[in-house]
């Protein structure tokens, strides 16, 4: 079955086309970052008038990566949420015309699976059931991940997001957006002890996460001390306090959950020190951690597209009054 | 809670809010003084405390504790149920007025519940007439400053949303 896929739930407008849930034929990411640079953040109606003006190509150029026209797509595979309406209504209309006009089936995929399953796209595949933490900007949040179609949401963020924390932080100290890259680059130079950040790790057993008040201390830290020279030790010392929660909180769901595999996935998962601090702190532990390649992290449609597989597999009819929703169902809570 | 007032009682006054429980107190006196169609505009610097006000608002107003009130900056507009709704907008990543009105945010604002704005400015001539405007000022890790300001209708009922030493 080959598979096109379309993500558009934020600022990326993405392609990508698959075989069954094997062969990533194709995958164009077209990010929108500098776009949305000078004003410190995704701006939605930005987002959605550029996601218009590159969807065509974007979906054009994965075709001819691939090597095929859309006589040869068996199915089509779209965001539906959740994210910003205006973004993802582009992608879904995008979508549905494609399906009336070329008679092919078309499934929505919630963005959060496609993370969920995101690991699979690389080389070492966890088994089941494991324990996913997917952190970017719009979500931290940890899962219980039983099978392709069965998975709960066993924490999340009571505040901010990771990712958002990083942005903001970023603001607080005048660096561009988006604030993680810039964050990480800049915490090589710095140390990551030099100032003692706060951790917050709720109740004992809790798997939420708050980042809100980390973010108002780095903003008091630097309102009272702020010279260009201790950037970078800022960066570091911020960046472990979320690191160290993130991994803490990730191992403390696979102990509570008696699953042997983590993984992390989501944009924030491109972060080399969170990366390497869950490998040697979850391995010295006694699991097993994957993660997907950086470039499958970050916002894609092969992502998509995986997980638009499973849907097919799972039902595959579907009404073309589908529509897109901002937030998760998978969230319990609103 | 300090009462260093300057200037008009019937419209504005400055609060100091000597440690998180203060604000949080403030937010909950506030959360079950609002009546439906009431708008509060919130503004201040990241990290003044703009969504720890709103989380105890949402107390006063008896949002579920399982509801989160998380930061709308990502999807914009967060709504929950209470005694009467929440609806909590985070104007931050929107570049103008235009923004505003192309996503129907204006319906929210004179909504049934009572509307929650942060990072206002980007309303422009959308801004309510009627509304409590709450500017935040972090001093240290705990203590803050709110200056709040009546505005059209909400000038008679600015008292009210005073908190007194019993809402302790």
């Amino acid at each position: 079955m080959i598979i096109l896929a379309i993500e558009s739930s934020c600022d990326e407008t993405a392609a990508a086309v698959m075989e069954n849930d094997e062969r990533l034929l194709s995958n164009v990411v077209n990010s929108q970052i500098d776009l949305h640079g000078k004003y410190g953040g995704v701006v939605p109606e930005l987002a959605s008038r550029k996601h218009l003006e590159d969807i065509y190509p974007v979906v054009d150029r994965a075709l001819i990566e691939a090597g095929i026209t859309l006589d040869l797509v068996d199915g089509l595979a779209v965001t539906q949420g959740p994210g910003l309406i205006g973004s993802l209504l582009v992608g879904l209309s995008f979508v549905k015309a494609l399906s009336l006009v070329k008679r092919i089936p078309y499934v929505g995929v919630d963005h959060m699976a496609g993370h969920l399953f995101s690991v699979f796209l690389g080389q070492q595949k966890p088994s089941f059931p494991y324990i996913a933490l997917v952190a970017s900007g719009g979500h931290s949040s940890l899962f219980h991940v039983k099978d392709h179609f069965n998975y709960t949401l066993v924490g999340r963020t009571r505040d901010d997001a990771a990712g958002e924390a990083f942005d903001k932080v970023a603001k607080i100290l005048g660096l561009p957006y988006p604030g993680g890259p810039i964050i990480s680059q800049l915490s090589q130079q710095g140390d990551k002890d030099a100032i003692a950040f706060p951790r917050s790790w709720l109740a004992p057993d809790s798997l939420d996460f708050s980042f809100s008040g980390l973010k108002t201390s780095v903003a008091n830290y630097v309102r009272q001390n702020h010279h260009p020279d201790i950037t970078a030790d800022i960066c570091a010392s911020f960046q472990e306090a979320v690191v160290d929660v993130l991994a803490g909180k990730a191992i403390r769901a696979a102990k509570k959950f008696l699953v042997k595999n983590i993984v992390i996935a989501g944009g924030v998962a491109a972060n080399p020190r969170l990366r390497q601090v869950v490998t040697d702190r979850g391995e010295k532990e006694g699991f097993d951690i994957f993660m997907p390649d950086t470039a499958f992290c970050t916002d894609n449609a092969a992502m998509i597209a995986l997980a638009g597989y499973y849907r097919f597999q799972q039902a595959s009819t579907l009404e073309l009054d589908m529509d897109v929703y901002s937030r998760s169902s998978l969230f319990a809570a609103g | 809670m300090i009462d260093n007032s300057a200037g008009n009682m019937n419209s504005f006054h400055t609060l100091t809010l000597t440690c998180l429980e203060d604000t949080l107190a403030f937010g909950r006196h506030l959360g079950r003084t609002a009546q439906a169609g009431d708008i509060f505009t919130l503004s201040g610097d990241l990290g003044a405390g703009k969504t720890t006000l709103t989380q105890s608002i949402g107390q006063g107003l008896e949002v579920p504790a399982d509801f989160y009130i998380t930061s709308p900056t990502f999807s914009l507009l967060h709504e929950y149920p209470g005694r009467i709704p929440l609806y909590h907008m985070d104007l931050y990543r929107l570049g103008s007025m235009e923004e505003v009105e192309e996503l129907g945010f204006e319906d929210y604002l004179y909504g049934e519940g009572l509307t929650v704005v942060e990072w206002p400015d980007r309303l422009e001539d959308l801004m309510p007439v009627s509304r409590l405007d709450i500017h935040l000022t972090l001093v240290n890790l705990d203590e803050r400053s709110a200056r709040l300001s009546a505005h059209g209708d909400m000038k008679t009922r600015f008292l009210s949303f005073l908190p007194s030493i019993s809402d302790n």
